[in-house]
């Protein structure tokens, strides 16, 4: 060993900088896509956290006030009450509870089945790609709406048939989105050069092709978030999802529409906080998208 | 007695349906991109594989390594016919065999470090050696490689090309292969990062003694590092002979062809240069002419040409060649 080798062999290893890091250090330089960061997660604490701040119950009735009543900072009722003189703010936030809970479980039931479908699919090819992917479309072309009024007439009206309902309907786009990004990179070398060097398909699958198509599949997911929170929204404001005493935004929305005309400020409170959440998420997924493909700007 | 050969490519033929698929019928059209190919590689040998563009070059490297299915004849190696094993042979015997690409970053996926990229051969095929065990191998290959052992932790983007092709190198070579297919390996690099390639694949070639099948167009850089050199021609061997022989004495029109074609490092031996013009194009290798494939560009061609394909026969003791006017080139 010579004494270059030695000094060679002595240095430090040099840390390097990851696709993942380069797209961190521009995502944090969007400041939209930062302060919006900072106010869902805002939002997340101030719902997951509501039982812990010494509010009021959602469910404690006031007789004292008139339904539908103004905001009254005095008591600490900020967005007045609702129709059963319960505090509307402590009800939104209890009721962010359920649609950010709906948001994200459907959204992970999306991610995992989806990357996995898809990138299956995709990586085979031919028979097996068709098979799988007609199944997709089969699942496609049931009307959403009339699926859930299907489970709702058999298994009654509960909380969990919607996170099923809107789980098993909304990783079809992803699987379809990692399915044609893995083909793009099916045909790239380094699998090929995977390939060659005995790597089985299934480890090629995940080391090789899941981890380069992550940069699409991320952002998508910070827009099915929001996504399925409307669709909870939706078929709570149509009456098939959260019951009494629980509330979602959804339902919450739904109750404020009917009486905008006496009580304008329910409908301006929780529909700002329904449209705040998810802004924010959209300006995330936009932040993320530039980061993570800076070519696309 | 010649040493028995490592691989024995046997008629090989790799064929591409590209039919147009209509709800009824659509003409067939099938791509003969490699037909008919035989050839031996024996132990710590340089076999070089010319051929213009599109002539089937990178086809027949990857039918070799199975990374292709053959239409038909067979990749014998070490006694074996490769594309009759079922799946979990064959996954074995890639152990010994190996590739390098010609896009140096493209074969190397963005998402690992250099470690991660260049230890992974070794652990599909050593799964129970320990972390820290492939971590020194790595850094040893790395240094082999020309490398900076301290750089493995960072990612193929952070390096230049030539840095990048040393990575591919350095997976291709941890297993300690018996052969190497190299695709091309230097043809998307700067001159002077070509020459210290394929140097490194020398000197690597004669430490750790595979044998590679080296494809390029170039043919100094063949004629630099080859024993033997094989002329292609829409999927057609169309010469075979010893680096020396092949290059003093072609006997095929097209390779005295692409032998005029080199440029000398000498501005007033290039000016009188007495250099063959092909003419035309290749021809579509979805329609190939009849008899011989050359024939179309040929200064030599004859009504034989274009009924009988020659066989490759035997001109010397290490020289084959197919052609029905094969001889030296008249001045």
């Amino acid at each position: 060993m010579s004494v270059a080798d030695i000094t060679l062999a002595s240095q430090p290893e040099v840390k390097g900088r990851s696709l993942w890091a380069d797209a961190r250090h521009r995502f944090l330089r969007n400041k939209a896509a930062v302060s919006s960061l900072v106010i869902f997660c805002i939002i997340v604490i101030a719902c997951f956290g509501a039982p812990y701040f010494g509010l009021r119950a959602p469910d404690d009735i006031n007789w004292e006030l008139e339904s539908w009543g103004p905001p009254n900072l005095e008591l600490g009722y900020w967005l007045g009450t609702d129709g059963n003189n319960r505090d509307l703010f402590v009800r939104l936030l209890y009721g962010g509870q359920v649609s950010l809970l709906v948001g994200f479980t459907a959204t992970m039931v999306s991610l995992v089945i989806g990357v996995i479908w898809g990138a299956t699919a995709g990586f085979l090819g031919g028979r097996v790609d068709g098979f799988m992917m007609r199944i997709v479309d089969i699942l496609y072309s049931i009307p959403f709406i009339f699926f859930v009024i299907m489970l709702t007439v058999v298994f009654g009206r509960h909380i969990t048939l919607i996170y099923i309902a809107i789980g098993a309907v909304s990783w079809l786009d992803m699987a379809r989105i990692v399915r044609g990004q893995t083909i793009s990179i099916r045909r790239r070398e380094f699998i090929e050069a995977a390939e060659a060097s005995g790597v089985s398909r299934w480890r090629i699958i995940t080391r090789h092709i899941i981890p380069n198509c992550l940069g699409p599949v991320v952002v998508y997911v910070t827009l099915t978030v929001p996504n399925v929170i409307l669709i909870e929204s939706f078929i709570s404001f149509l009456g098939m999802g959260v019951q009494e005493p629980d509330s979602s935004w959804g339902t919450l929305v739904s109750e404020a529409a009917v009486v905008m005309e006496i009580a304008p400020w329910a409908i301006i409170g929780t529909g700002s906080m329904l449209a705040i959440t998810l802004l924010s998420l959209n300006f995330i997924g936009d932040g993320l998208r530039d980061a993570l493909d800076p070519r696309d700007r | 007695m010649s040493p028995a050969p490592l691989l024995s490519v046997q008629d090989l033929k790799v064929h591409f349906d590209v039919t147009r698929k209509r709800l009824f019928g659509g003409t067939p059209a099938i791509v003969k991109a490699v037909d008919g190919v035989t050839f031996d590689l024996k132990p710590g040998e340089t076999l070089g594989l010319v051929g213009e563009s599109g002539c089937g070059k990178s086809t027949l490297g990857r039918a070799v390594l199975r990374l292709l299915p053959a239409t038909a004849g067979r990749v014998v190696w070490l006694g074996e016919d490769l594309h009759s094993l079922d799946h979990a042979e064959m996954q074995q015997k890639r152990r010994d065999m190996q590739i390098i690409f010609q896009d140096p970053l493209a074969s190397l996926n963005p998402r690992m470090t250099v470690g991660q990229i260049i230890a992974e051969p070794l652990s599909v095929f050593n799964p129970d050696l320990s972390g820290t065990e492939v971590k020194n191998r790595v850094r040893q290959m790395m240094a082999k490689v020309g490398l900076l052992p301290n750089q493995i932790n960072r990612y193929p983007h952070e390096f230049s090309g030539g840095q990048a092709q040393r990575i591919g190198i350095a997976r291709a070579m941890i297993n300690n292969p018996r052969m190497i297919v190299c695709d091309e390996p230097v043809s998307a690099l700067d001159v002077s990062i070509q020459a210290q390639i394929v140097n490194l694949l020398m000197d690597l070639q004669h430490e750790m003694g595979m044998s590679l099948i080296f494809i390029s167009h170039n043919l100094s850089v063949v004629r630099h590092i080859s024993h033997r050199v094989m002329v292609l021609y829409l999927g057609k061997v169309m010469e075979i002979a010893d680096r020396d022989s092949i290059y003093a004495n072609p006997l095929h029109p097209y390779t005295q062809a692409l032998n005029s074609a080199v440029p000398i490092p000498d501005p007033d031996l290039e000016r009188q240069k007495d250099r063959i013009v092909l003419k035309g194009d290749l021809p579509s290798p979805l329609n190939p002419p009849s008899g011989c494939p050359f024939r179309t560009r040929c200064p030599r061609a004859t009504e034989i040409c274009a009924q009988i394909m020659p066989d490759l026969l035997p001109a010397g003791p290490t020289h084959h060649v197919a052609c029905h006017h094969a001889g030296p080139r008249e001045r």
